[in-house]
């Protein structure tokens, strides 16, 4: 079980790059950038790896790797893998070399954001890996530091605030999921995610911590879980972070960073605490539907290109949370609707991964109309794109089409799973969604109007050729938004039986 | 073990000897004060080498010393004692490296300082309270002196606040151990002779003697609202005694309270124990506000370390094992980081910018021109916030775990405590290290300052403190090792509810 470390490799891998840029000051930019990237591919190399071992009948953890850490608390170095995380490893493994590609353009020393960008990516992988508390929660909260930094320094106008705001608010969120996780330690003496989950089907939870205290344990795992993706109303540092963040790092916190809430959602609060979370899932619910609404009738209104897919990430992980929350409110109901929560279930993680990349597709494309327009990326300050730069206007076709969900495209396969189930098991959330659904059409359609079509305008006129950097990273996306579009299977066998097994919990 | 009475003699002697040399060079001065400081770090390793962890004391030196009363040169040590006496090897090693540029009267500023430090080891390893008493004091006197002299902002009125409140903290003190000293029929002032007298006192007499005692080495241990005198004593300090001040002196006044109060009193603490928490919470959260609109970098760490301090009292008034163990962690965690913190802005940055003042350093953008303080001070920072991967975060954690079982409502309060403590680190570090985005195109009228490069005895210090603040961060088992056994002693059982984990 232990045989072969390949899970420590993963999370180690990206921290040996930058440890390695870290000891080498005067390392150059092109040496630092060549190294980053070969050292962000190795999740690639390893995710390949993982896939090939991985037997996907079983819908438990694999590739265990578990030693006692910290015996005074009972702590467990504990990484395990399941399709869940699998899903995410390889959408780490795809975002973060594109991530990398997409600051080669960028002036001013490379080191140090590339080092930081290692950091990030080690960290993401911890917490898709771990499945003890600490373990996780260190990489939870030291994925905060490089991403602090990035923005920070190397960050747009307004990058100060934005990072400081951002910052805060998710330690303002983990504090209180610290003191949910120590008041279950003092209840129950273990910190490991299989012994907790265990307890919180059984009902053992409720009774040893009482039911004020397991109320007040979940709501402090929620708070910090929900500033993280974010579920409406605790959005509000994110617009100005996804504003500020240079390319590359916005491409990480949207594409993954935001997946490790969700990730949360699923690991964490949903096997522990099952009774409490279907007690508040419908007030959830009707957050994470306000999420989707007023999302996308806020990236409706926006005319910066970074606001507008801000603001779209919110109603996209909408659609995740309530996915999540109908299936929670579902659950223990006279109705067996085991196969709509399924397929919500499914069309979750499906959407995780498409999510991951077509936000990060499209930050890199506005990335790239930054580094050509001295860093506006108003909606107003381009026009008729599609002739002076055709690649970049295919590209980003794709990625438009495939956020909005057209079908052929990656987007497309998880919405309509997430509705189809949605519809099965709570039609009033399903129905008052869907104008998020036309919204999320107009917006987009909308932006790619006014940037690729009518007359040349604003930077568009001279717009310098994409780079190789630029198209290896757009490629690589792109291929990742056709492929699971046309053959979802590839994405589901991996989750199905997890998916099952989940569903299969919620009829008593 | 029998090393680490030495670890007393070795720093006297040092000090002696550093004051009859007198005006001898400050080279000499500094080699001496590095040799006794690492003598004394190497005696208290060798102890903790040959240490077995088990409940209760164990004696070192036992003789009578003044009939009469039955005071007796006492001294023991357990696995909390061995705690604080690396903690103190480490922070004088590390204050001597940040002190190496003292060059006015050197070997009288290190003599002081190796007075201050025979003291310190001393507390820790005294198991007579009269005994504990005498090196208490000797751990205070010298303090007035290092910042009257040696020291910077206000420091005479720095200096004369933090002396007052210590000896009105030690006369409550004393007239405590003297009621509890008299209640035994004059038997001994032996900690366990104590312990036996007091605690079979009737509660409404144990009540006041515990205030007395509880309040007494609390003023040192920054106890709310009695904490006024270490924010403007920490900043008056040299940065050396700054390092010792918040280091390791108010870690004296928890351990008296933990050592000292606790035992004596049980049914006195029981009374206490609710105004207690609340006086640690609120000293968390008012420290914690208070650090977050300070104008002087200086101030806004010397506030941050009477927030932090109020979670080690939160973890003793809480007074479950996990608690009082992440108390005792916090105590060495914050010793560690409140060193590097004042060791960065005291020495670092202070000596080579000569102004504090949070929006002047804005101006300079200093991540530029230092680079490595701006590293240590971003790690130290956020060892500060209690991120996992440094000791505060199993201390914390430790503290949370524990207060929960006690209150859950405490719990709580210390997770906002948590996030006002991140809130001001980052903004002190991002307004001080961190200002502009861009860097001010330097013109003829404002050529950049010429920064003194960073010497090896500051690196040598960051790197020996950060080693500890991660070491013990990824394996807070070999403090908790130690700690956690010591808990199980007879003396504490009246007082920790729950089970040893």
């Amino acid at each position: 079980m232990n045989s072969w470390p390949i899970l420590t490799l993963v999370v180690l891998a990206p921290w040996a790059g930058a440890a390695l840029l870290g000891l080498r000051p005067g390392l150059g930019d092109r040496a630092s950038r060549w190294l980053g990237l070969a050292f962000s591919l190795s999740t690639a190399a390893l995710g390949a790896a993982l896939l090939a071992g991985f037997d996907p009948a079983r819908p438990g953890l694999q590739f265990v790797e578990r030693h006692a850490w910290i015996r005074s608390l009972n702590v467990h170095y504990h990484l395990g893998l399941d399709g869940l995380s699998l899903v995410l490893v390889l959408l780490t493994a795809a975002v973060a070399p594109a991530a990398q590609l997409s600051g080669w353009g960028r002036a001013g020393p490379a080191r140090v954001p590339t080092l930081l960008l290692l950091l990030l990516q080690g960290a993401a992988l911890g917490v898709f890996l771990a499945q003890d508390f600490f373990p996780w929660f260190t990489c939870w909260e030291l994925s905060l530091v490089p991403a602090y930094f990035l923005i920070r320094l190397w960050g747009g106008p307004g990058a100060a605030r934005a990072a400081y705001q951002f910052v805060i608010y998710t330690i303002g969120g983990s504090a209180f999921l610290l003191a949910g996780f120590a008041a279950l330690f003092a209840s129950t003496g273990t910190f490991d995610f299989g012994q907790l989950a265990q307890l919180g089907r059984d009902g053992a939870l409720t009774e040893q911590l009482g039911p004020w205290g397991v109320r007040a344990a979940f709501a402090g795992v929620l708070l910090g879980l929900a500033v993280k993706v974010p579920l409406w109303p605790f959005h509000t540092w994110l617009p100005p972070a996804y504003a500020a963040a240079p390319t590359g790092t916005v491409m990480l916190l949207t594409g993954v960073l935001s997946k490790m809430g969700m990730y949360g959602f699923l690991r964490l609060l949903w096997p522990l605490f099952p009774a409490q979370l279907h007690a508040a899932a419908p007030a959830l619910l009707a957050l994470a539907v306000a999420g989707i609404v007023l999302g996308a009738w806020a990236a409706l209104r926006q005319e910066d290109l970074r606001r507008m897919l801000a603001y779209s990430s919110i109603n996209h992980l909408g659609y995740c949370l309530a996915a999540l929350f109908a299936v929670a409110a579902a659950a223990g109901g006279e109705r067996p609707a085991a196969e709509a929560a399924a397929a919500a279930l499914a069309g979750l993680v499906l959407q995780l991964f498409n999510h991951g990349v077509t936000a990060a597709a499209l930050f890199l494309g506005v990335g790239i109309l930054e580094a050509r327009a001295g860093g506006r990326s108003g909606l107003g300050d381009f026009g008729g794109l599609r002739a002076t730069a055709p690649a970049l206007a295919a590209f980003a076709g794709v990625a438009f089409f495939a956020s909005l969900g057209l079908p052929g495209l990656s987007g497309f396969v998880g919405e309509f799973l997430i509705f189809r189930g949605l519809f099965g098991l709570h039609p009033a959330a399903a129905v008052l969604a869907l104008p998020g659904l036309l919204a999320t059409a107009q917006f987009l359609l909308t932006a790619w109007r006014r940037v690729f079509h009518g007359p040349v305008q604003g930077a568009a006129a001279g717009f310098s050729p994409l780079t190789a950097a630029e198209r290896s990273a757009l490629v690589l996306l792109t291929v990742l938004m056709i492929l699971p579009g046309v053959a979802p299977g590839i994405l589901t066998s991996l989750t199905h039986p997890l998916v099952t097994a989940w569903a299969g919990h919620l009829t008593p | 073990m029998s090393a680490l009475p030495w670890t007393i003699y070795v720093s006297l002697a040092g000090a002696t000897l550093l004051l009859a040399l007198g005006r001898a060079s400050p080279w000499v001065a500094r080699g001496l004060a590095l040799a006794t400081a690492l003598a004394g770090a190497a005696l208290g390793a060798t102890g903790a080498a040959g240490f077995t962890a088990q409940p209760g004391l164990q004696t070192l030196v036992n003789i009578p010393w003044v009939a009469g009363p039955g005071i007796r040169y006492h001294l023991a040590a357990d696995g909390i004692s061995l705690v604080l006496v690396m903690l103190t090897g480490l922070a004088a090693t590390a204050g001597v490296l940040f002190s190496w540029n003292v060059r006015e009267r050197a070997a009288e500023f290190f003599a002081l300082y190796f007075l201050l430090i025979s003291g310190v080891y001393g507390v820790f390893l005294s198991a007579d309270a009269f005994l504990l008493f005498v090196f208490y004091e000797i751990a205070i006197v010298p303090k007035y002196f290092l910042i009257a002299n040696w020291g910077s902002t206000n420091r005479e009125y720095g200096a004369m606040k933090l002396v007052l409140y210590s000896f009105a903290g030690s006369a409550l003190v004393l007239a405590g151990l003297l009621w509890a000293h008299a209640a035994g029929g004059g038997q001994g002032f032996g900690l366990a002779e104590l312990t036996r007298a007091a605690s079979a006192l009737p509660a409404a007499q144990q009540v006041p003697l515990f205030g007395l005692l509880f309040v007494g080495f609390g003023v040192l241990a920054g106890l709310f609202p009695f904490h006024t005198w270490a924010p403007t004593g920490h900043v008056a300090a040299p940065t050396g005694v700054s390092m010792l001040l918040a280091g390791v002196v108010m870690k004296l006044g928890a351990y008296g309270c933990l050592r000292v109060a606790l035992p004596l009193c049980p049914a006195g603490f029981a009374a206490w124990q609710p105004l207690l928490g609340g006086l640690a919470l609120a000293g968390i959260l008012y420290a914690g506000f208070v650090a977050l609109v300070q104008e002087d970098f200086k101030f806004v760490i010397g506030y941050s370390s009477v927030s932090h301090m109020g979670f080690v009292l939160l973890g003793l008034a809480a007074a479950t094992p996990q608690a009082v163990a992440g108390a005792v962690l916090q105590m060495f965690s914050h010793g560690v980081i409140a060193g590097l913190l004042f060791a960065v802005v005291g020495r670092m940055v202070y000596e080579r910018v000569h102004t504090r003042r949070l929006d002047h350093l804005q101006a300079l953008g200093l991540h530029r021109q230092l680079p490595f303080p701006a590293l240590v001070f971003v790690l130290a920072a956020l060892a500060s916030m209690g991120m996992p991967g440094f000791s505060g975060f199993p201390a914390e954690l430790s503290i949370l775990i524990g207060t929960w079982r006690t209150a859950p409502l405490w719990a709580l309060g210390a997770a906002a405590g948590v996030v006002i403590a991140a809130a001001f680190t980052l903004r002190v570090l991002q307004v001080s290290f961190f200002g502009p985005a861009e860097p001010v195109a330097p013109t003829d009228a404002h050529p950049p300052p010429a920064l003194d490069p960073i010497t090896w005895p500051e690196r040598a210090g960051a790197a020996l403190l950060l080693a500890a603040t991660v070491y013990v961060g990824l394996k807070p088992d070999a403090l908790l090792g130690w700690i956690l056994p010591a808990l199980q002693s007879p003396a504490l059982q009246p007082i920790l509810r729950g089970t040893t984990p």
